[in-house]
């Protein structure tokens, strides 16, 4: 069997950034796996502007941010396969790869990087009422046919949900000449950026409806019309409340979810990101098994996708190298107002400084962020706006984290 | 003009099992169905269990029908290369007084002459670890079984088409009238001349019926909605969990597919509407909550689909598989509901053996040939000889669908064959491209782009379902 020290599963953002990592630190054996046909991920159909303004104080499209990385993946000359999927995989680190020029082979791994991406929550994963027609389509996939393949999925169209994705496609859509007729919300705040609200629908006045859903889609063949109703707290639809709207496509940005099926496989433990739950050097509870990206949990910039590649890319390669020390755990828990935070449990010897990543439940203005360990405050800091669509980052230095014993949580807390 | 013998309305499992058994015999077959696909209404949306037969009332059609053609299944599932497993099926009775009618319905298999078994408590729960635990008892019938009805209908056509049958889709008939020794038969389209006609239209049989003359049934859909739930671990259930039956059908059941996917459902309400494929809210609440009143477990955050699919329900209570009152070469086969997948191969045979045979002069064919073509699938339960076809040909390696990893080698097989796809939907179930948990979300351009190549026509053309439903709608300029 073929045998590698470094398996890196995914040639995206995530997956070029740990393998560039891993290599500068000195490992030498690493195999790049991409389905695609080439290195890059989602960023290849992402051709608007808007990446690398942390990475590289620039603002690059989304082609020009991994063309970075491609070259130094060349440079470095790290070996990668592309239109290779792994379709399989074992606890024990033997993957299955199918791959288009070399047909189905195994190999064994001293350690892998999942960096798998995300997929899109579609039509039958919100349970969409109504008719089964065509003119149906979620953000990225209308994104790859126009981006990558020129053809316009629709001409008068209808958003639903305001996801970054969705945001940028109706800016895309509406220069390319298709009608947008409004984005609808089912919560009553945005899930895109603000920048996106502002550059995409308020410059275009494409209206944006909160609290609005889809509550039936019509069609016979391809879509005709679609009925938006507003909806309560409880997210039912309030009778009375319907707008029709006829329309020939809708599209849905209802969600990112990581791509984790090979984790299935291995019942690996997640954790409410729905991606895998890491310790902080992005090592999931499967040893020698790491993760990053939006396989791990979706981010909204790419910038911190690669910075989190590089995270994991280090941990393997102080895996490979026999250096990675396993203290006691500590165990992270988001609490109050806090939707998840990664990562989930920290190494009590670990000798760096930890960045906890999290998201709020709902949009809120001047609290305070309360890290406490065993009911002892760690950490206090004051937090003028924080909006679910924006990760938020805090770092907890290697000296605070000496205080800390089993466990540690995060809260908000209204001032 | 070709004229002939015996022209079948309808391309369902219906049509489908009984062009098959024509196909043995020398006569002219033409299939007809109105919409792009074979397969495409009631058999492309139900629960797909071969059911054991343990339900119907003794002396009718159903009873007799289901019975026969569950033995039929293993045999012609390996002639069709088509997944089936003889899962069996439990019955399960979650209160006390639902006991005698779990004896009652005991009473009725054996009449019927299906092996069944009562179960304890206890019994069941070992089977089921994740049954209600207040379960009292279970009918355990182990000859049920679950298929992959896509392929089977989609298979049974093109065996008989590379035995003869000659298909038709996208041909709506409009009007039949008897022209001599003759039937022609208007579609939107055309007309075919054909000596016997065999009214296998589903939801549409009595208005096909009445086309020729006054009949005393009719059809009224009784729709049924369902949730699909990914491959989730396997275990959730291990045999199909029924409740027991009423008078709107069978209950509300959970089932593992051939694929591994689980399908909870069909509720039972009546609609008007023959085309209503709608599913709604409060109706799929009702189907999750009696779902897991049998199964508390059900992780419903892991459904991939919805779907609904119409029972062709006939005044008659009872499938009606007989000579229109006229004239002996107009056939009706109406009102196939539920058992009328698993009865598809009695039915078939008895139409063509008992109905067919005693006014139409036939002799069996001498290369007629019962099998398909093999399928060779990457992914079959990952299967090491599957990875050595594949690597003796590449394209079996080369993967377009990530989700359900069907392969380029696949799609192109489907295309080259007798009865293949024409629509994205079409192809996605012959191979499952499409199917999985993004549900096409990254293999839908790449499936459009194979079938515009491989037809030789713009991506513009390729539609999702029937004829005028296109997935893209204009070329950008500067677009490639
Ligand atoms: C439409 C869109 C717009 C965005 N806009 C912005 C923006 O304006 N600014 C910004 O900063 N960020 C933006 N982002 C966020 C950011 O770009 C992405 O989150 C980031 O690129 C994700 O990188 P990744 O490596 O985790 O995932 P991906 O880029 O998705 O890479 C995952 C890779 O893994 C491969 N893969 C998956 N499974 C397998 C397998 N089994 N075998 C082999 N290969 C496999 C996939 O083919 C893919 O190439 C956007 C994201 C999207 C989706
Ligand atoms: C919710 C539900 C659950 C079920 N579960 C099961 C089960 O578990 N086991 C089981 O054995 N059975 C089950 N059934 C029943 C089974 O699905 C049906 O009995 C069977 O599919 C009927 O097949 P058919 O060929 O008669 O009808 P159809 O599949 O509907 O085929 C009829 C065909 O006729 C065509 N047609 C109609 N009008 C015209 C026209 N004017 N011109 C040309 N073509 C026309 C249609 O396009 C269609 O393709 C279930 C049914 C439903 C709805």
């Amino acid at each position: 069997m073929r045998t590698v020290d470094l398996l890196v599963i995914g040639g995206g953002s995530a997956g070029m950034a740990a393998a560039i990592q891993a290599k500068k630190e000195g490992i030498n054996d690493i195999l790049i796996v991409e389905r695609d046909e080439n290195l890059g991920g989602i960023l290849n159909q992402c051709i608007h502007n808007g990446f690398g303004l942390t990475e590289f104080k620039e603002e690059l499209s989304g082609p020009e941010y991994l063309a970075r990385f491609v070259s130094q993946v060349e440079e470095l000359k790290i070996p990668y396969m592309t239109s290779s999927m792994v379709i399989d995989m074992t606890r024990e680190k033997i993957v299955t790869i199918s791959s288009k020029k070399e047909g189905v082979f195994k190999i064994k791994a001293k350690a892998i990087v999942m960096a798998t991406g995300c997929y899109e929550r579609g039509a039958g994963a919100i349970q969409i009422p109504g008719d089964r027609c065509s003119g149906i389509i979620t953000a990225g996939t209308a994104q790859k046919y126009l981006n990558i393949h020129g053809y316009l999925c629709g001409k008068r169209v209808v958003i639903l949900g305001s996801g970054d994705i969705g945001l940028i496609m109706a800016r895309r859509l509406t220069l390319e000449g298709a009608k947008v007729i409004c984005v609808s919300e089912i919560m009553p705040y945005s899930n895109g950026l603000n920048r996106n609200i502002a550059q995409c629908l308020n410059d275009y006045n494409i209206p944006l409806y909160l609290s609005r859903s889809v509550s039936k889609v019509i069609g016979k063949d391809r879509l005709e019309k679609v009925i938006l109703s507003a909806v309560d707290e409880k997210m039912q639809f309030i009778p009375g409340t319907e707008m029709e709207i006829e329309c020939d496509t809708l599209i849905l940005s209802v969600g990112l979810i990581p791509y984790i099926s090979l984790l299935d496989y291995i019942d690996c433990p997640t954790s409410s990101t729905k991606g895998a739950k890491v310790n902080e050097h992005m090592e999931t509870m499967i040893e020698g098994i790491f993760s990053a990206g939006n396989c791990l949990h979706v981010h909204d910039v790419v910038d911190f996708v690669t910075d989190e590649g590089r995270l994991a890319g280090h941990g393997a390669a102080e895996y490979l190298k026999g250096e990675f020390k396993r203290g006691e755990k500590i165990v992270v828990t988001p609490k109050d107002g806090i939707s998840y935070v990664v990562p989930q449990e920290i190494n009590k010897d670990n000798e760096e400084d930890v960045t906890f990543k999290f998201r709020v439940r709902k949009p809120v203005k001047d609290v305070n962020l309360i890290i406490e360990s065993n009911g002892e405050l760690v950490a206090k800091m004051f937090k003028p706006v924080l909006i679910p669509s924006e990760m938020v980052m805090v770092k907890l230095s290697k000296d605070k984290l000496a205080n800390v014993d089993k466990e540690v949580s995060l809260r908000l807390e209204e001032r | 003009m070709e004229r002939f013998d015996v022209l079948i309305i309808g391309a369902g499992v219906t049509g489908a099992m009984i062009a098959r058994n024509l196909a043995k015999y020398d006569v002219k077959v033409a299939l007809l169905d109105k919409e792009n696909d074979v397969g495409n209404l009631t058999s492309n949306a139900n629960s797909a269990i071969i059911h054991s037969g343990y339900d119907p009332l003794p002396g009718t059609n159903k009873a007799k029908f289901n019975v026969l053609g569950n033995k039929m299944f293993d045999e012609i599932c390996e002639d069709l290369d088509v997944n089936f497993y003889r899962v069996g099926s439990l019955t399960v009775a979650l209160y006390d007084e639902q006991l005698p009618l779990l004896k009652e319905l005991a009473e009725r298999s054996k009449q019927n002459g299906v092996e069944v078994k009562l179960l304890s408590a206890e019994e069941v729960k070992k089977m089921e670890p994740n049954i209600n635990p207040n379960v009292k008892g279970a009918l355990f019938a182990p000859t049920a079984g679950i298929v992959d009805v896509f392929n089977f209908v989609v298979h049974a056509v093109e065996n008989a088409v590379d035995n003869g049958v000659k298909l038709f889709l996208n041909e709506e008939v409009t009007s039949i009238v008897k022209e001599g020794e003759y039937y022609k038969v208007k579609t939107q389209k055309e007309e075919f001349y054909s000596k016997v006609v065999i009214n296998a239209a589903g939801c549409y049989a009595d208005k096909i019926a009445s086309m020729v003359e006054p009949i005393d049934w009719k059809i009224t859909p009784r729709k049924g909605e369902y949730f699909v739930l990914d491959h989730y671990k396997e275990g959730l259930v291990n045999h199909v969990i029924f409740p027991l039956p009423s008078e709107k059908g069978k209950g509300i059941l959970v089932t593992m597919t051939t694929s591994g996917n689980y399908l909870v459902g069909p509720s039972s309400e009546l609609t008007d509407e023959k085309d209503d494929y709608r599913t709604d809210p409060p109706t799929l609440k009702n189907v999750r909550a009696q779902a897991s009143e049998m199964v508390p477990s059900i992780p419903f955050n892991q459904v991939i689909r919805v779907f609904a699919g119409n029972r062709p329900t006939c005044t008659r209570h009872d499938f009606v598989i007989e000579y229109s009152k006229k004239d002996k070469n107009f056939i009706n086969v109406g009102g196939i509901e539920s058992p009328g997948f698993v009865s598809s191969p009695a039915i078939g045979e008895y139409v063509v053996e008992q109905l067919v045979k005693p006014i139409l002069s036939m002799k069996e064919k001498a290369n007629y040939n019962p099998k398909v073509r093999k399928y060779h699938r990457l992914y079959n339960e990952m299967r090491e000889d599957n990875y050595k076809f594949s690597n003796e040909h590449l394209n079996y390696s080369e993967i377009i669908c990530n989700c359900e990893k069907v392969t380029l080698g696949e799609i192109l097989d489907v295309l080259s064959r007798s009865n293949p796809p024409h629509s994205v939907k079409a192809l996605k179930r012959r191979t499952r491209a499409g199917f999985g948990k993004c549900q096409g979300g990254f293999c839908q351009p790449r499936v459009v782009l194979i079938l515009a190549k491989y037809y030789g026509v713009s991506p513009l053309e390729i539609n999702y379902d029937g004829e005028f439903s296109p997935i893209l709608l204009e070329k950008i300029k500067g677009g490639r």
